[in-house]
């Protein structure tokens, strides 16, 4: 039997979202077997791969990396989740929205910043003016929201994609 | 004079409500739930946030079940299609109003807008985020009031001036810019009205008021006395 190829990208979020989903603990050990994890934070591969079933986004999209990051993800995905609240709404990583990056840079890096008082700006990408939802860029097959979203239903969620049947209704999914 | 005695149809079942009595709260006596975030038995409805909207079979338009006086022969749909999609961009449109960041907020897991949406299946919004610079007011010594919570459902209001007397809150400017006040506009701690009773935080159906000190998902709210408060005093939902 063909392995589902699975990627997971981490976007502006706090991992939280990868995390559970290794919470799925021994459950993931008959996952692995009908996997192939080829991309994201948990595996070694620099290039996102061409042909994907399905990704899973952490995170919201906050610069103008992670746009083309999403956009590439949709173009090689056949199935793109938006793996948590940040992805779904903006959540967290969004609350800086109410403030101008040059604020907010200055704030972190020089006002409470204890040490070297700089703020990056080489090889980083610069933050956009707002930090938004996945589903503002590319069209997103499944939302995800929770914060995190508990292992079960990530579990759940990965069975059904195994099993080809749409997940959305099935889940019991909330915001926070 | 007793009431009337009216039959109207629910959903297909007949139902004696009496004379004076809302369609919310005939569904409610049969035991039959409307979704709504503004209605709170007790208080004076005013169909704020339009998710009770029910269909009356021979009328186009929509009913705000709170508001709508039951009528003798009224059949009354309280599910539907069409409903449940209004319910849903309605909610949708609350969302992306304000700030509404579940994941730390003192209400998280015990919130009326939270458990709505995933009642109606909610799991992403169509609509782009407002994302609003709003501020809190924490001049109260005992409570907190955070606008980004904030759905103008106004049953602070109405627990305030009906069942407390003290009438500290109201809603000041329109449509987007529309804001929970306290007396003319002045901060909630300088308010010599304010009885520190905490009546609109137990009323507040989200985490916009709440009490100080509590950390995420700690903002359980109890607005049941409410009800049992305006009943004993004989006040006129």
């Amino acid at each position: 039997m063909r392995k589902m190829k699975l990627a997971t990208i981490w976007l502006d979020g706090c991992s939280g979202c990868h995390m559970s989903l290794l919470d799925l603990d021994t459950a993931l050990i008959p996952v692995a077997r009908r996997v192939d994890l080829v991309y994201g934070p948990l595996v070694d591969a620099h290039e996102f791969p061409e042909d994907v079933d399905v990704t899973f986004i952490e995170g919201a999209v906050s610069t103008h990396e992670d746009v083309e990051k999403v956009q590439q993800i949709r173009q090689n995905s056949k199935i793109v989740v938006s793996l948590g609240d940040c992805a779904v709404t903006g959540n967290v990583a969004a609350m800086r929205n109410t403030v101008s990056v040059k604020k907010l840079m200055q704030s972190i890096y020089v006002e409470k910043s204890d040490r070297d008082r700089l703020i990056p700006d080489e090889n980083l990408p610069q933050l956009s003016p707002l930090c938004r939802p996945v589903q503002d860029f590319v069209k997103i097959d499944i939302s995800v929201p929770g914060c995190p979203p508990p292992s079960k239903m990530i579990g759940e969620l990965l069975d059904n994609l195994l099993d080809n049947r749409k997940p959305d209704a099935a889940l019991k999914l909330r915001f926070g | 004079m007793p009431p009337k005695k009216i039959s109207i149809r629910i959903d297909g079942e007949m139902v004696n409500a009496a004379g004076g009595q809302s369609i919310m709260e005939a569904a409610q006596a049969i035991g039959k739930k409307i979704p709504t975030l503004c209605y709170l038995k007790g208080l004076k409805a005013v169909g704020a946030c339009r998710l009770c909207m029910v269909e009356l079979s021979g009328v186009e338009r929509l009913f705000a079940a709170c508001t709508t006086p039951v009528q003798e022969g009224m059949a009354v749909i309280t599910n539907s299609p069409r409903l449940a999609r209004y319910r849903r961009i309605t909610v949708e449109l609350l969302l992306v109003e304000r700030n509404h960041v579940c994941a730390v907020c003192v209400s998280n897991g015990h919130c009326e807008l939270q458990d709505m949406a995933y009642a109606l299946g909610i799991t992403n919004v169509r609509f782009a985020y407002n994302f609003p610079r709003l501020p809190l007011d924490l001049s109260h010594p005992r409570f907190a009031l955070d606008h980004n919570r904030c759905i103008l459902c106004t049953r602070c209001v109405r627990v305030c001036a009906d069942i407390e007397g003290a009438h500290v809150w109201d809603i000041s400017h329109r449509g987007i810019n529309a804001r929970l006040v306290s007396e003319l506009n002045a901060r909630w701690g300088d308010s010599a009205s304010c009885t520190s009773c905490g009546k609109c935080v137990q009323a507040c159906p989200t985490g916009a008021l709440s009490e100080k000190g509590k950390s995420v998902q700690e903002m359980v709210k109890d607005s049941g006395f409410i009800t049992s408060l305006a009943h004993s005093r004989g006040v006129q939902a």
